[in-house]
């Protein structure tokens, strides 16, 4: 129960090396040892996506993850994306739009949202309310969601051709 | 007069400013109370029952009390000395409730209530802790059959009320039986209104510290009404109010579930007072699902007595509503049947009305107030039973309700209950939504994709909601719920606005909202002015935010304080000016001579001499910071009007129902920020569309949650959700200057009747009508006669 193990892993952009327990989480670990709060609890079941994080690049889910597994790889978080200036367009479409209310979903919504956008290709409505099943917002009613993520695509292909021409 | 009339408009009312209180949520930077971090805090953890209904014998809990990190083991009896409690309202005739414990003693009445706690370092070790903790139950008679709760024989849960009976409400207006003679049919219909939840994704929380040296208790708490939290937690914990502070900072997700004062909340602040050290609680999900308040759990029995011709002349119905085992503290668990007695059909012109309504105790988790309350089961046994009369006489869904509605022209009305409407929209808005979705082009649709196999169908659904309650709601009752609300209005030196409001925010904009009110009002860019609420510290008293009452009751006191602060700053600047009063006006900052525009003197200035050099002023005494408060007197309720309608397709090989499209218009009067009140309405919508579909809260016969955790318990998520068109019609309130009523609930209110009137129209070519919600597919396909 007490047994900890060390790590050393990338988190949000420096590197850390430290013992954690082998049992604890890493939504937990983010929050309470880094004081990292974007990732949110929410269902600590995988189901809500409120914890949603980046590990190497990839979608993970905060409460299906122990801290343990961190070791080796490369953690962000929304505090790092917010810093990077990634995701820049879609926050501020985000707050345009209204696609929060009460802002518990957004973080895990919007790390998501931008790796749909990553992909850098055109997506319909429905692809990508497909791509957002797995975060649930109790606010919005997704509408307002898939409005922002829909523009902010739009937007990035046209600057991307432009760029190409 | 309304805001549209008056001096000093500077536009931001009714334009869609975005919140910039966002900001902070989309860059990860809000502060739920998980995230607050104080020094010394500790962590509880409660153990709950596991039986719906069970005398406690013993609980041991050595070896807890010697686990590592524990600090404090506690049970019932340690939280002797808090006051019991149970909402009961004095205006309810008949109400009654048994005294509920912050935590069970000797006996436990839900699947769920608290019946220890453990104190320690951190969650996870308070949690390892619980398990050490031995209790020894002897099971009860468990009572969850909404239909034989009032059986004579039914085991009763609380011996001294002698029955399972909360309250119990009958209506009868004109002579329904009389009436009921003259019609050619009479209609019936049963309905059932599943039991579920809020489900809000930041769960309860709460941090109460309580610091002996200062005797003063601050609670951090995920609430929507902090006064409230302070008067009922100073009261129970024996403290003066002026002890108790709530701050309520971002609250992730409320819906009405944050409205309540839960056991467990309490007595995580009574254990800060035993430890003397900040002690943290958040419910988890599964805790969430047994201790949350549920809501709806209805069985009704409706009746429609109607013409040939399709004039609609009466309603009956009986309806039954399961509670939990106490009437929750201090709203009561009543509320949700009062509010269906007082206003199902009472938007068309019925000749007579009869309701009985009876509240039922079972040993389910405790029920109160959930968004919309009362309203989506109003509407559902209207909508439901007009929609059947409709199909009885074979009459258009539209036709039928242009035919009965309250004619516009009509107001102010009082409805065969008694309800007092000043004014409502039922035609305008009717006739928009038949234009935006293109009605016939539907229908016809509909006719050629049944050819094919395909079914589809169209719902609507009229209705009405209750908005900025009055002090008949609570304050009539003896409940301690503040129907006003009280704003502070102060000019800087700089020139800038700060407005205090003791109404907040859990992200609908309510902020917003009251900050383009004051800029309006006062005549100052928007982004010179700030919001303070959530902290009973240093906001005015108020009420908070439910029953859609932010906008027109707080609003209303925002636009009241600036304006006087308006005319303080008018006044100083006519002194320092020598102009006369009536010449001048703001905009954009400046005090500015109102017929040329030219500019007198910026509010900074006024603001420079008002605060450090005041000895020019001879013996004038600069008030820029000036209270207002407001609550509505002329009615005890503002009913907003509205009208819903869902396009579904019913796949009659699977069950499965597909949503198309929601329309919706609504007359929320003055509409203050257009995108803010259409995502309310989309919000709304699919917390209608949740239980009409999907989320049920299953008891079994011994009381036991089947689905307590996110993955059985189904919410809408977005693949399911289609695009929502949200039209309005504006019908100012002429009992406030600003003229808004509330928009926060009725997309909640109209859609499971909506829904459920699709769903009978896609299936009408199978001669099977579905009114038991939620609509699985497994029902559909029993409907259907297929399994």
């Amino acid at each position: 129960m007490s047994e900890q193990m060390q790590i050393s892993f990338i988190l949000n952009g420096e590197r850390k090396q430290v013992l954690v327990p082998m049992r604890l989480h890493i939504i937990d670990f983010l929050r309470e040892k880094y004081e990292l709060s974007s990732p949110r609890v929410g269902c600590e079941h995988g189901v809500c996506g409120a914890c949603t994080i980046r590990v190497d690049g990839e979608l993970a889910r905060g409460c299906l993850m122990l801290a343990v597994q961190a070791d080796g790889k490369t953690i962000e978080t929304l505090e790092h994306l917010t810093q990077t200036g990634e995701i820049k367009d879609l926050q501020e479409k985000f707050v345009e739009r209204n696609a929060l209310q009460c802002g518990y979903c957004t973080s895990g919504m919007l790390i998501t949202a931008a790796d749909l956008l990553k992909q850098g290709k055109p997506a319909s409505r429905e692809a990508i309310r497909d791509h957002l099943s797995g975060n649930y917002c109790r606010c919005t009613g997704y509408e307002a969601i898939v409005d922002s993520i829909e523009a902010v695509m739009k937007k990035r292909v046209e600057s991307g051709k432009r760029a190409a021409r | 007069m309304n805001v549209q009339s008056k001096p000093g408009k500077g536009g931001y009312i009714g334009q869609s400013m975005p919140r910039p209180n966002a900001v902070r949520l989309v860059e990860g930077r809000a502060q739920y109370v998980d995230d607050v971090m104080l020094p010394r805090m500790l962590h509880v953890a409660y153990l709950r029952s596991p039986h719906a209904h069970a005398k406690i014998l013993a609980i041991r809990t050595d070896a807890a009390k010697k686990a590592p990190g524990v600090v404090l083991v506690a049970t019932g009896k340690d939280f002797a000395n808090i006051e019991k409690f149970a909402g009961v309202l004095a205006h309810f005739k008949g109400m009654k409730s048994a005294q509920q414990s912050v935590i069970a003693i000797d006996r436990a009445c839900w699947q769920g209530e608290p019946v220890a706690a453990v104190v320690a370092e951190s969650r996870h070790l308070a949690e390892d802790a619980l398990e050490l903790i031995e209790v020894d139950y002897q099971p009860l008679p468990v009572m969850v059959d909404i239909e034989r709760g009032l059986d004579a024989d039914a085991s009763v849960i609380h011996a001294e009320l002698k029955d399972n009976l909360c309250f119990s409400r009958d209506v009868d207006a004109g002579d329904f039986d009389a009436v009921a003679a003259r019609a050619d049919h009479i209609v019936e219909q049963t309905f059932r209104f599943p039991r579920h939840t809020g489900v809000c994704l930041e769960g309860r929380s709460v941090l109460g510290n309580w610091i002996s040296a200062d005797k003063r208790l601050t609670v951090y708490i995920s609430h929507q009404a902090p006064n409230m939290v302070q008067d009922c937690f100073a009261k129970l914990l024996g403290l003066p109010e002026s002890a108790v502070r709530v701050i309520c900072v971002d609250v992730g997700g409320s819906f009405g579930i944050k409205t309540h004062v839960y056991g467990d909340e309490l007595a995580t602040c009574a254990l800060s007072m035993m430890l003397g050290r900040p002690v943290k609680f958040v419910a988890d999900r599964l805790e969430s699902f047994v201790s949350d308040i549920h809501s709806r759990d209805h069985l009704v029995k409706g009746k429609i007595a109607v013409t040939k011709e399709g004039k609609l002349l009466a309603v009956s119905f009986e309806d039954r509503l399961a509670v939990g085992p106490y009437s929750v503290y201090p709203r009561g668990s009543a509320v949700e049947g009062n509010q269906i007695c007082n206003i199902t059909a009472q938007w068309y012109t019925l000749e007579a009305y009869r309701a009985r309504m009876q509240t039922v105790f079972t040993n389910m988790a405790p029920y109160s107030n959930y968004r919309a309350v009362g309203h989506p089961v109003a509407v559902g046994i209207a909508e439901g039973l007009v929609d059947a009369a409709a199909r009885k006489i074979g009459m258009d869904p539209i036709e039928i309700r242009r035919n009965n509605l309250i004619p516009d022209h009509a107001f102010p009305f009082q409805s065969v209950s008694g309800m007092k409407f000043e004014v409502m929209s039922h035609h305008r808005c009717l006739d928009e939504l038949v234009k935006a979705m293109n009605y016939e082009a539907l229908r016809k649709e509909q006719v050629e994709l049944r050819k094919k196999g395909r079914y589809r169908g169209i719902g609507i659904a009229s209705m009405i909601e209750i908005t900025n309650p009055s002090a008949m709601f609570y304050g009539i009752g003896g409940v301690r719920v503040s129907a006003q609300d009280g704003c502070t209005a102060r000019m800087e030196p700089s020139g800038s606005i700060v407005i205090l409001h003791g109404c907040g925010e859990q992200g609908q904009g309510t902020e917003t909202i009251f900050a383009q009110i004051a800029a309006d009002a006062i005549g100052v860019p928007l982004e010179t002015v700030r919001l303070v609420t959530g902290d009973t510290e240093v906001t005015p008293y108020g009420g908070g935010t439910w029953a859609s009452r932010g906008a027109g009751v707080g609003g209303e006191a925002t636009w009241q304080a600036a304006r006087a602060l308006r005319h303080n700053i008018l006044e100083l600047a006519a002194l320092i000016t020598q102009t006369d009063i009536g010449k001048l006006t703001i905009v954009n900052g400046s005090v500015v001579d109102s017929a040329s525009g030219e500019e007198k003197i910026t509010l900074a200035e006024c603001g420079r001499i008002a605060y450090f050099r005041p000895d020019t002023l001879d013996s004038y005494r600069p008030e820029l910071c000036v209270t207002r408060h407001f609550v509505p007197k002329q009615f005890p309720f503002c009913f907003t009007n509205g009208v819903i309608a869902c396009h579904l397709e019913v796949d009659v090989n699977t069950g499965f129902i597909e949503l198309q499209k929601f329309w919706a218009v609504e007359d929320c009067g003055t509409v203050l920020n257009p995108q803010l009140v259409d995502e309310q309405m989309r919000g709304g919508i699919v917390h209608g569309i949740g239980p009409t579909l999907f989320e049920h809260c299953i008891y079994n016969e011994n009381g036991q949650l089947q689905n307590g955790n996110m993955a059985d318990y189904l919410v809408p998520m977005p693949c399911e959700i289609p695009d929502m068109v949200v039209c309005h019609v504006s019908t100012p309130t002429k009992e406030t200057e600003i003229g808004a009523k509330g928009a926060g609930e009725a997309g909640t209110a109209g859609t499971p009747a909506a829904i459920m009137n699709a769903l009978n129209d896609a299936l009408l070519p199978f001669n099977t009508v579905l009114t038991d919600m939620p609509f699985t597919p497994e029902k559909v396909l029993k409907g259907l006669g297929k399994v």
